[in-house]
C-alpha cells in the first residue's frame, strides 16, 4: 500500500489519539470513583449531585459536549475570570476540550459501572475493616477498591473501547488525531478509500490492544482465581 | 476475677430501630480473664450488643468503656450516640477484637496479608515484625502452611480460625465473638471451638455468643441470658446452666440440652 509519504502523518495522529484516550481515561476513572461514591454517600446533595450528572450527560450526543465545551468553554472562562479582573483571551485547545468532554462522559457512565460494583461488596467487608480500626478512608481504599476493581473492570474495558472509538470526534474542533490526518491525508491524494481503511485498521489495532490490555487487568487484580502466589 | 482490672464495662446500653426496641437497658462487667457467653434466644438483640460495643452499631443511649477509657460519645440527629472523637474510637476499636460470623475475610490478600495488614496499618508494626507475629499466630491455630494461599481456597472452619489469628494480631484487650461457629458444617465446629478454648485458658478476656451449650459451660466464668434486649439472668455457669433462677431460661436450657 502507497501512503505517498503520509504514514508519518498518520503515526502522529495514532500518537494524538492515544494520548488523548488516556488522558480521558485517567479523568473518567477520577470522575467515576467519585461520582459512584456520591452517589453511595449519606449527604443528600452529594447523591442529587451525582444523579444530575450522570443523567444530564447521559442524555446527552458526546459530539455536542465537544463542540460546547470547545466553543462554549473558552467564553465560561473568560466570564468567570472576568469576574477576577482577568480580561486577556483565554482560549481551551482542542486536545483539552477533548479530554474534558471525553473525560465528563466516560465518568458518567464509569459512576454506574463503579456504584453496582461497590455495592456487590459485603458490608461485612467494611466492617472488619473498621473493627481493626482502620479509617473509613484506610478501609475504602485498602480494602474495598481492590475488590471494586476487580468487579468493575470488564465493565470499564467496554466503556473505554467507546471512549476510544469517540476520540475520532475531536478531529471536528481540528485536533490532529487519526481520524483528521486521514483527512488530510485524502484531501491532496484524493483517494478516500485507502487513507479510510487504513485509519479502520489503527482503531482495530488500538481496540484489539485495549481487550488485551483489559484481560491481562481482570487477571492482575484477581490474584486468587489463580491460586497460591508463590 | 472479682479483684482483676475491668477490661470492659457496659453500662445501661440502649438501642432502638425507629419504633423497635433491641436492646433495653445492658449493663455488664467483664474483668481481665473472664469470659462471659451471652446466651438468648434468636432476636434477643445478641449479636446487637455486641457491635454495639465497637459501635459497628451506634447505641441509642450507654457508656461503653474498655480498660480504662471510656468511649466517647455524642448524639447525632437520628438519635442514636456516635463517637465524639473519630481517632479515640479507631484506637478502642484496634483495643477490640471482632470474630464475625460470616469471617469477613479479605478475598483479595493472602493469609498472610490479612493478618499483618491491621497490625502495619493500624499499629504502625514494622513489617517484618508484623509477619514474625503473624507466623506464629499461624502456627497457633495450625495453619502455618496457608500462609500464602487466599481466603477463597479454604474451608469454612480455617477461615475462621484465620479470622480469629487476624485478631489476635492485635493484641486485642477484649475478644468479641458472634455466634463464630454458625456458620459452619458440623465437622468443622470443633476445629474452631479448639483454639478459642485455648485463647480461654491462656486467660484472654472474651465475650461469646454462641449456641454451643456444652463449650458454654465448659469455658465461661460467666454467662448471661439475654430475652427481648435484657439480661434475663446472669451468674456462674453452674447457675445459669444447672440450676437457673429464672423460669424463661430453664425452658430454654429443657429445649437446648
Ligand atoms: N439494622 C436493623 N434494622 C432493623 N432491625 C434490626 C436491625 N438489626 C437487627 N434488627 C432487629 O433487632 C432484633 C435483634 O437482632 P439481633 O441480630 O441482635 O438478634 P440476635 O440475638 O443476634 O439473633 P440471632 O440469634 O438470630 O443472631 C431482631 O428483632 C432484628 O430483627
Ligand atoms: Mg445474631
Amino acid at each position: 500500500m502507497d501512503l505517498q509519504g503520509f504514514g508519518h502523518l498518520l503515526i502522529s495522529g495514532t500518537w494524538v489519539t492515544i494520548q488523548l484516550a488516556l488522558s480521558s481515561l485517567l479523568v473518567g476513572l477520577v470522575l467515576g470513583l467519585t461520582g459512584a461514591a456520591a452517589k453511595l454517600s449519606k449527604n443528600r446533595v452529594a447523591r442529587w449531585l451525582a444523579t444530575g450528572y450522570t443523567t444530564l450527560v447521559r442524555g446527552l450526543p458526546e459530539l455536542l459536549l465537544v463542540l460546547t465545551i470547545y466553543f462554549g468553554g473558552s467564553q465560561l472562562l473568560m466570564w468567570i475570570a472576568g469576574g477576577f479582573g482577568y480580561t486577556e483571551y483565554i482560549e481551551i485547545g482542542p486536545f483539552v476540550a477533548g479530554v474534558a468532554a471525553l473525560s465528563i462522559a466516560f465518568g458518567a457512565y464509569a459512576t454506574e459501572v463503579f456504584r453496582m460494583a461497590m455495592m456487590e461488596i459485603p458490608k461485612g467487608q467494611w466492617e472488619s475493616g473498621l473493627a481493626c480500626g482502620m479509617s473509613t478512608p484506610r478501609t475504602f481504599f485498602r480494602i474495598i477498591l481492590p475488590q471494586v476493581w476487580r468487579l468493575a473492570i470488564p465493565g470499564l474495558g467496554n466503556l473505554f473501547q467507546v471512549l476510544l472509538k469517540d476520540t475520532a470526534l475531536v478531529s471536528v474542533v481540528g485536533l490532529n488525531d487519526i481520524m483528521r490526518q486521514s483527512q488530510v491525508a485524502i484531501s491532496s491524494t484524493k483517494e478516500p478509500f485507502t487513507f479510510f481503511m487504513v485509519a479502520a485498521f489503527i482503531y482495530l489495532l488500538l481496540t484489539a490492544a485495549t481487550t488485551g490490555f483489559t484481560m491481562f487487568m481482570e487477571r492482575l487484580a484477581n490474584p486468587a482465581a489463580r491460586g497460591n502466589r508463590g | 476475677m472479682a479483684n482483676a482490672p475491668t477490661a470492659l464495662v457496659l453500662k445501661d446500653i440502649h438501642k432502638s430501630y425507629g419504633d423497635l426496641a433491641v436492646l433495653k437497658g445492658v449493663s455488664l462487667t467483664a474483668y481481665d480473664g473472664d469470659v462471659i457467653s451471652i446466651l438468648g434466644s434468636s432476636g434477643s438483640g445478641k449479636s446487637t450488643l455486641l457491635r454495639c460495643i465497637n459501635l459497628l452499631e451506634n447505641p441509642s443511649q450507654g457508656e461503653i468503656t474498655v480498660g480504662d477509657e471510656s468511649l466517647e460519645l455524642k448524639p447525632a440527629k437520628d438519635g442514636n450516640l456516635v463517637a465524639a472523637n473519630r481517632k479515640q474510637l479507631e484506637r478502642l476499636r484496634s483495643r477490640i477484637g471482632f470474630v464475625f460470623q460470616n469471617f469477613n475475610l479479605w478475598p483479595h490478600k493472602t493469609i498472610l496479608e490479612n493478618i499483618i495488614e491491621a497490625p502495619v496499618q493500624v499499629l504502625k508494626q514494622p513489617k517484618a515484625e508484623a509477619i514474625a507475629r503473624a507466623e506464629q499466630l499461624l502456627e497457633k491455630v495450625g495453619l502455618a502452611d496457608k500462609r500464602n494461599a487466599y481466603p477463597d481456597n479454604l474451608s469454612g472452619g480455617q477461615k475462621q480460625r484465620v479470622a480469629i489469628a487476624r485478631t489476635l494480631a492485635m493484641d486485642p484487650q477484649v475478644l468479641l465473638f458472634d455466634e463464630p461457629t454458625s456458620a459452619l458444617d458440623p465437622e468443622l465446629v470443633n476445629e474452631v471451638l479448639a483454639v478459642m478454648k485455648e485463647l480461654a485458658e491462656e486467660g484472654r478476656t472474651m465475650l461469646i455468643v454462641t449456641h454451643e451449650m456444652r463449650f458454654a459451660k465448659d469455658v465461661s466464668s460467666q454467662v448471661i441470658f439475654l430475652h427481648q434486649g435484657q439480661i434475663e439472668e446472669m451468674g456462674p455457669p453452674d447457675q445459669v446452666f444447672n440450676h437457673p433462677k429464672s423460669k424463661r431460661v430453664q425452658e430454654f436450657m429443657a429445649s437446648h440440652s
